[in-house]
């Protein structure tokens, strides 16, 4: 049937503009997160951590919403795909809230302690999270494998600029112990950065497969396009 | 699925109540209010004692196994089952209030009110532009030429097939496909303005693609219409219903939110009816 029912459409549509909608809370609460660590401003980082209920109210709703059209539809094919892809997106946006409030946690405790050190590699990793959440997502919506294959390729910098903050910061530690527990901190958000990539990666993964029922989770990394 | 001694129907009086309280469409008016109908072909009780509150501008399903009363309750709300020799009623229909078997009832200002589309379409053997002025003509409903013509093309309009047929509204509506068939007889129920629509398996006899365009049909219809549907498809009931009520051995087992119903249904009953462990 090549017109889809026009009311599941709707509900379909709807679905996805909820997902945008969390996307679109999660990735500001990276934004307020890290920027709250940047200017060591207390009341961004309390914005932060105070401020997940909307997006696990999101959370609750969007999987009504699929597990409604589900039972109501039962939806085959790129439908079905969509719904079982839109599932395990809400999950992955909701745990990039939850990562929000590990950053702002940490942050907090940062801004406590004099700066280790003037900060360009983390405000980097959380630049590039936040560009890979909101192309998994536009990928999402405009049924873009290329934009969600470009999202994979780069999780490989923000794993890259992980391990650079951890080797730089190991040497601040060896070299004056007091730095401990701030770089510790540091350390600790650029890991949260990085499992917000993953994330983001794992919503283009899902985007791949329901639009060309590839399943690329689990292979070695496709080469970057020149 | 049926034991020695027969499932237990568990009582249904806190079922409606719980819908009541879960739905969105809980403040819209009662349309139809059935209370202990009982309803007997000769000494056969077709119906026990089905109590249920259909509200305004909703859609409702009915479902069950063949057999189960679904398709005889739908007639008696609007008093169809009369035409069949050695039935009987008990308890009341309420209408917009009014008893539909009080005294005193006209039962053909009734089935205008609520008009009917059945399994088979059935065209009247005349022209598309005369099945649908049918019921206008003879219940005077028009006063001039120009007036029946404004309320056929509405009605056809309504039932999504003014397009396909306005060039040819003089050709014989039996030319037509089994889906045009059947959008033409509820556009020929639409057009005396009734204010609920009973469809007894109004798609079972078309292919999935006349049959989508009737569950459209159905959902853009009760912005403006109370409509009860009768269906053995229980996707379709899921597909295009707000509220479903399933029918097992002629008593009402569960009636609620079709979400509610599709999901996470509160008798075992309906369960095992829809997971299709029995039916």
């Amino acid at each position: 049937m090549e017109q889809r029912v026009r009311h599941f459409q709707e509900e379909l549509d709807a679905l996805q503009a909820r997902l945008l909608e969390m996307g679109g809370l999660a990735e500001e609460r990276v934004r307020v997160a890290i920027q709250g660590l940047v200017q060591r401003e207390p009341a961004l980082i309390e914005r932060v951590m105070r401020g997940d209920e909307p997006l696990n109210e999101l959370h609750i709703e969007v999987d009504s919403r699929c597990f409604t059209l589900l039972a109501l539809y039962q939806p085959m094919a790129t439908d079905l795909r969509a719904i079982v892809a839109a599932v395990k997106i809400n999950t992955d946006l909701e745990r990039v809230g939850d990562l929000a409030v590990n950053i702002a946690e940490a942050a907090r405790r940062y801004v406590t302690h004099a700066p280790v050190k003037k900060l360009i590699d983390i405000p980097q990793m959380g630049d590039i999270a936040q560009t890979m959440l909101r192309d998994a997502l536009d990928s999402f919506v405009r049924r873009d494998t290329r934009l969600a294959q470009q999202v994979l390729n780069e999780d490989d910098r923000l794993d890259g600029l992980k391990t650079q903050v951890f080797r730089e910061l190991l040497t601040y530690m060896l070299h004056d112990p007091t730095t401990v527990e701030p770089a510790l901190d540091l350390i600790l958000i650029s890991r949260q950065l990085e499992r917000i990539g993953d994330h983001a990666t794992n919503i283009a993964e899902d985007v791949i497969f329901m639009v060309s029922a590839l399943d690329v989770r689990h292979h070695p990394p496709a080469p970057i396009s020149e | 699925m049926s034991t020695a001694a027969g499932p237990t129907v568990p009582s249904l009086s806190g079922v409606a109540a719980r819908a009541g309280q879960q739905t969105p469409a809980a403040d819209r008016p009662v349309k139809i209010d059935a209370q202990h109908l009982n309803f007997y072909y000769g000494d056969t009780r077709a119906l026990e004692d089905i109590s249920v509150r259909i509200r305004r501008n909703i859609v409702t399903a009915f479902i069950g196994p063949s057999g189960c009363g679904k398709s005889t309750f739908l007639r008696t709300l609007n008093r169809m089952n009369d035409i069949i020799p050695g039935t009987r009623v008990e308890g009341k229909v309420l209408i917009d209030d009014t008893d539909i078997y009080g005294p005193g009832v006209d039962v053909v200002a009734l089935r205008r009110q609520a008009g009917m589309v059945f399994q088979k379409s059935n065209p009247f053997p005349k022209s598309v532009f005369d099945n649908v002025a049918y019921g206008l003509r003879i219940n005077g409903m028009a006063s001039n030429r120009s007036e029946l013509a404004g309320r056929v093309e509405e009605s056809l309009k309504q039932a999504a097939l003014w397009d396909e047929v306005k060039d040819r509204l003089d050709d014989s509506a039996l030319a037509m496909s089994g889906g045009q068939q059947q959008r033409l007889c509820i556009a020929r129920a639409l057009a005396v303005r009734p204010d609920i629509l009973l469809m007894d398996e109004p798609a079972s006899a078309l292919d999935p693609i006349a049959t989508q365009r009737i569950e459209e049909l159905v959902y853009d219809l009760k912005k403006a219409y109370t409509i009860v549907i009768v269906t053995h498809n229980m996707q379709q009931a899921a597909r295009v219903s707000d509220y479903t009520a399933f029918f097992w051995l002629g008593r009402l087992v569960e009636y609620d939110r079709t979400d509610k119903i599709f999901t996470n249904p509160s008798e075992k009953l309906t369960e095992d009816y829809v997971t299709g462990r029995f039916g």
